[in-house]
């Protein structure tokens, strides 16, 4: 199938994305075993607004307080070199911080598994977790490391040559995933 | 932002405020067990260092080392310089050996411009105080430090509020970068100073200037204290030295007429006695020794910035998507 650069398809929408989130929290709870010692860290920009939205689910689901935490991967990125300086966002680790916490990473979507990659040497530095899992609300396939999500919102197989674009009510008005055409 | 770093006076408010709010990153560092980044890894600062300076060459060191770059101190005595090479051939010499960056210190005003004028060195050059010129560097970490007790936050600038700025304007290179500074950060500044202390051209500078010590206390927000350099006492600058700490010393008395949030600055090293007592210096609302650590913050963000990606950053933050935005 052949589709004009201009093409847009809006793969999930608002109602899609809540209830993927809200899946994804039951996903959580299942596999940590009752979420005791889950820490949501949200990735900048849209991770965090994600780990957010998951932290209140999983609040409803199990009636705990889940700490969460925001990270900025920009100072462990390995392409700092080609392109411009870039401002940092807020690092910002939960009181109790994540040494022996299962951490559960969050961002919107997965793609190279570079900023991932980032995000666990990042984590290093930080501290030392009981271990490690990743929540994405999109795969869109194409990795360049070995690195695999634990939770996905949707898997969506794309070519190289398209564009996945999140879209989140706190930073773009509205929530929707638009995969773009071939550019 | 410029590649290099030569003058407080050249920075743009937003140029200015992204260095501050990029500081308050790095400055969450010193609470985390392994205090390193590996962002400059690879890359190579020199500190060339012509006059002596232990605090500020220290400073951008464990600055250049936390960003893991590879740190290279070059200073003037007993080195090539001392046997007569120029700055130029020394500038060379750095530029084969892959220098990235330069951190220079010179005593003579003007240095670090025309290193970054030429075409001798490709890094960047970072003004670590010229002559009585600028250290830019030293208005930053201040006007940092302002900010966190005076109009905390990312993106706060310093708008409204009044420092006086004390002591030996002359030849005080820290007096000049903090008046641009702050000037550009909305901050409005009165020099307080005997006359014979106060540089040729003053009133062209972006503030006021006052005699009078005891007038300025009550309406400031902040006094940043500047050292008496002893070693120029004789110059009959001013008649003898109790008389001068009488009349512009900072004391236990002084620091009460400020208003409660006020706080005091002092770039160090102090002479205690002098231009500040002990009281005041080892009194709370003396940031001197929060201003060493906040040093290093703000020396980070600068090498980051300048240094960090394939040129320096533009802008604040955009929010570029990530992964698939390649």
């Amino acid at each position: 199938m052949t589709s004009s650069p201009s093409e847009k398809t809006r793969v999930l929408d608002e109602g899609d994305i809540a209830r993927v989130l809200t899946r994804i929290a039951h996903e959580i709870v299942e596999r940590a075993k009752g979420a005791e010692d889950v820490v949501l860290l949200g990735i900048h920009t849209r991770g965090v607004h994600l780990a957010r939205r998951l932290r209140a689910k999983l609040v409803e689901i199990t009636g705990r307080e889940i700490p969460l935490g925001t990270l900025d991967i920009t100072m462990y990125r390995d392409d700092l070199r080609m392109k411009p300086a870039r401002a940092l966002e807020h690092t910002e680790m939960p009181p109790g911080g994540i040494d022996g916490r299962l951490v559960v990473l969050v961002d919107d979507v997965l793609f190279s598994g570079r900023t991932v990659r980032a995000a666990l040497d990042a984590l290093n530095d930080i501290g030392r977790p009981r271990a490690v899992q990743l929540a994405v609300l999109v795969d869109r396939g194409h990795r360049e490391l070995p690195i695999r999500a634990d939770y996905v919102g949707k898997n969506l197989p794309t070519s190289l040559r398209e564009t996945v674009r999140v879209q989140l009510a706190e930073t773009d008005g509205r929530d929707a995933v638009i995969l773009g055409g071939p550019q | 932002m410029n590649r290099n770093l030569v003058s407080a006076a050249e920075l743009s408010r937003d140029d200015a405020l992204l260095i501050l709010d990029t500081a308050e990153e790095m400055a969450a560092l010193s609470d985390r067990p392994i205090k390193k980044l590996p962002t400059l890894r690879g890359r190579t600062v020199v500190n060339l260092f012509f006059e002596d300076s232990t605090r500020t060459r220290t400073s951008f060191e464990v600055a250049e080392k936390r960003l893991s770059a590879d740190v290279i101190n070059f200073s003037a005595k007993g080195s090539s310089v001392s046997k007569g090479e120029s700055l130029k051939d020394t500038a060379l010499t750095l530029q084969a050996m892959g220098a990235d960056a330069v951190v220079i210190r010179h005593s003579a005003s003007g240095a670090p411009q025309r290193l970054a004028e030429s075409d001798w060195l490709h890094g960047s050059v970072i003004n670590a105080g010229d002559g009585t010129h600028e250290h830019p560097t030293q208005a930053l970490l201040d006007a940092f430090t302002l900010r966190r007790h005076l109009n905390a936050g990312a993106g706060n600038d310093l708008a409204g509020r009044r420092v006086a700025v004390v002591g030996d304007i002359l030849h005080s290179r820290v007096a000049r970068s903090n008046v641009h500074l702050l000037h550009t950060l909305g901050a409005e500044v009165t020099l307080v100073s005997p006359p014979t202390l106060l540089p040729i051209g003053v009133e062209n500078w972006p503030c006021s200037v006052s005699y009078d010590l005891d007038a300025v206390l009550p309406k400031s927000d902040a006094v940043m204290m500047l050292r008496v350099q002893r070693e120029r006492m004789n110059a009959a600058f001013f008649p003898t030295e109790r008389e001068y700490s009488r009349r512009y010393g900072l004391d236990g008395l002084r620091m009460a007429a400020l208003p409660e949030h006020a706080v005091v600055l002092h770039p160090g090293p102090m002479v205690r006695g002098m231009e500040i007592t002990a009281e005041v210096a080892d009194s709370p609302r003396c940031t001197a020794v929060e201003q060493v650590a906040n040093g290093v913050s703000v020396r980070m963000a600068v090498l980051y910035l300048l240094l960090g990606g394939a040129e320096p950053a533009t802008s604040p933050a955009t929010s570029t998507t990530k992964e698939n935005a390649q």
